[in-house]
């Protein structure tokens, strides 16, 4: 062998050696984390409040607080990031300062540390207007730190929608809204459908806001949207702060609940990206 | 296209007959909903500064940057916030150290080496990797890679920074590696043409060719890395501690400012009282090294796109 082919092999190694510690990371996390928490993986977890004593804990008023502020998540989020991004895509001159800086102002927010978006909430939602430290509060949060996302996801899925589309419809005699609503939208639909669902897996894994809202206490009941609540990363980070190590190995089982959630809703937004698919 | 003059003082309508209300209105509401980022913005700085510059009135702006001793909590208080930002310095350098340079191997392996296929495994693998919760990356931290670093006869504490920041750099890996690959694809192949002509091997064209064209995109990558770890916060608070530390040690427990401002926001400080307010001085610190740092990677991001698109 030649010492430039022996030189060339080498640094493929190099390279494909970083790419493997990523990989085996994540497989030795996963393991890790299964290992510890399938034994705890049972219908306690699911349907148990947390407890003092790990042997009767369980994480069901996070789980079932995940759910509803990951549906809250969406309800305020989609119509919100669909509408801006129709409005920066069809209908903003973008020219004008405004919306200039409208999009760098957006580019920033995706980039802003999930904590301010929690000093945000602490500030304003909980004690400005008074609402305290509420699920509701929380979901308003989080909705505005996963904005950026859906509303950069949407932009990509309407501007990927030919000109062709919306010129036949002018020809046709309809006006920008119609064309908008009944041409440009449908065929949007499927890339905004994933950002949607990616961007709720990023809003429901986050902890960090959460904690500022107040959500790092002990509930032992059913959240309801304008109660105290706490949510699936938060009793896994509650678990995570008990001395006893049981707690760690419940920890560990929350974390298998919050992963397959997510691998769920990562698995259907890839399923729709598929799918539905299109090429002009 | 052509102006539509024709004749003076008669132009062609180009526009509806009648106003019609109904555009306007959903014009309107879309504008509307396009504010609630903008408020968002708005509502962050008042947030964060209004209290802040309360508190500065109370401990000055040299005590609260230049003072060492951070005991906000404690008779008698003190307001020196370098060392937590060491803390969060030392485990962001602990980070870069992993996340740079493996990140940028794994981008020039993708774009310059991968199969299509093989891409095909690759990009959702890391996608799955960037999509794993923090939360979790910190019990990684404290219940896997602490005790593996012990075992390893490396005698660090329970909660320590080597271990965090260890842990932060995967979570990084993606970020770099994707933002880096996509600058890498953006380099015109008729750069790598021309460098192969001229004889060069594969390792010449990906070092000498490849990374110097999309220097741009790498540079903005990792200055996008450095302010998510400086901006990180549960891998921190869980497997970092919550130790005020000046020390460069990355076996001891310290404190970032992130762990600080969660692990006393989650509390009942009293709204109005000394102690909340350290929260918006330290979270306003924190918006503003992101913020020089985002706002120079995406004009870096902008730069490179305008070269070669």
């Amino acid at each position: 062998m030649t010492s430039r082919a022996l030189k060339g092999g080498l640094f493929k190694g190099v390279l494909f050696f970083s790419l493997l510690v990523g990989f085996l990371t994540l497989v030795v996390l996963l393991v890790d984390v299964f290992k510890d928490g399938l034994p705890f993986l049972d219908r306690k977890l699911l349907t148990s409040p947390p407890s003092g004593d790990p042997d009767i804990a369980g994480a069901r008023p996070a789980i079932l607080a995940t759910i509803y502020i990951g549906a809250l998540l969406l309800a305020f989020v989609v119509p919100i990031g669909v509408a801006t991004a129709i409005y920066l895509e069809e209908y903003a001159n973008k020219t004008r300062w405004y919306n200039k800086l409208l999009e760098i102002n957006i580019q920033n927010l995706a980039a802003v540390p999930s904590i301010v978006y929690g000093i945000l909430g602490l500030a304003f939602l909980v004690r400005g207007i008074g609402l305290g430290r509420v699920l509701l509060a929380g979901a308003m949060i989080l909705t505005l730190l996963v904005l950026p996302t859906v509303i950069i996801a949407a932009r990509e899925a309407i501007r990927a929608v030919p000109d062709s589309i919306r010129q036949g419809g002018y020809a046709l005699g309809a006006t920008q809204w119609q064309v908008v609503s009944r041409q440009v939208l449908p065929a949007a639909i499927p890339g905004i459908a994933t950002g949607s669902i990616l961007a709720l897996s990023r809003g429901i894994g986050e902890t960090a806001p959460l904690i500022l809202i107040g959500a790092v206490t002990y509930i032992s009941f059913d959240p309801t949207i304008l109660g105290p609540f706490t949510a699936l990363p938060i009793q896994i980070y509650s678990f995570l702060r008990l001395p006893q190590a049981e707690f760690k190995l419940l920890a560990a089982a929350s974390i298998i609940v919050l992963l397959a959630i997510l691998l769920t809703l990562n698995a259907f937004a890839i399923v729709i990206r598929n799918r539905y698919r299109r090429s002009w | 296209m052509a102006t539509p003059e024709l004749t003076a003082g008669a132009e062609p309508r180009l526009r509806a007959e009648r106003r019609r209300i109904g555009e306007d209105v959903v014009k309107g509401v879309l504008a509307l909903c396009a504010l609630v980022s903008v408020a968002t913005t708005v509502g962050i700085v008042i947030a964060l500064f209004v209290p802040a510059i309360e508190f500065f009135r109370e401990i000055s702006v040299v005590d609260f940057l230049a003072g060492t001793n951070w005991s906000p909590l404690f008779e008698p208080a003190s307001f020196g916030v370098l060392p937590l930002i060491v803390g969060t310095l030392l485990v962001t350098a602990i980070a870069s150290l992993v996340a740079m340079p493996l990140g940028l191997g794994a981008a020039v392996y993708m774009s310059e080496y991968a199969s299509p296929r093989a891409r095909g495994i690759i990009k959702p693998a890391f996608e799955l990797l960037a999509g794993i919760p923090t939360i979790v990356f910190g019990y990684f931290a404290l219940t896997f890679v602490t005790p593996l670093l012990r075992d390893l006869g490396i005698p660090v504490d329970i909660f320590n920074t080597l271990s965090a920041g260890l842990v932060m750099g995967v979570m990084l890996l993606p970020t770099v590696a994707s933002l880096s690959e996509d600058a890498m694809g953006a380099v015109p192949q008729d750069l790598r043409d021309g460098a192969y002509a001229l004889g060069s091997t594969k390792v010449q064209v990906a070092t000498r060719i490849v990374v110097p064209a999309a220097v741009s995109g790498i540079v903005a990558s990792f200055v996008l890395a450095i302010s998510r770890a400086v901006g990180e916060t549960m891998i921190v608070l869980v497997a970092m501690g919550q130790q005020p530390n000046l020390s460069l040690d990355p076996r001891q427990a310290a404190e970032a400012m992130t762990a600080f401002i969660a692990a006393t926001g989650a509390g009942d400080v009293p709204t109005g009282s000394i102690e909340y307010k350290t929260i918006f001085a330290v979270g306003a610190t924190l918006f503003l090294m992101t913020l020089v740092m985002n706002v120079f990677a995406i004009r870096l991001v902008r730069k490179y796109r305008e070269a070669y698109e």
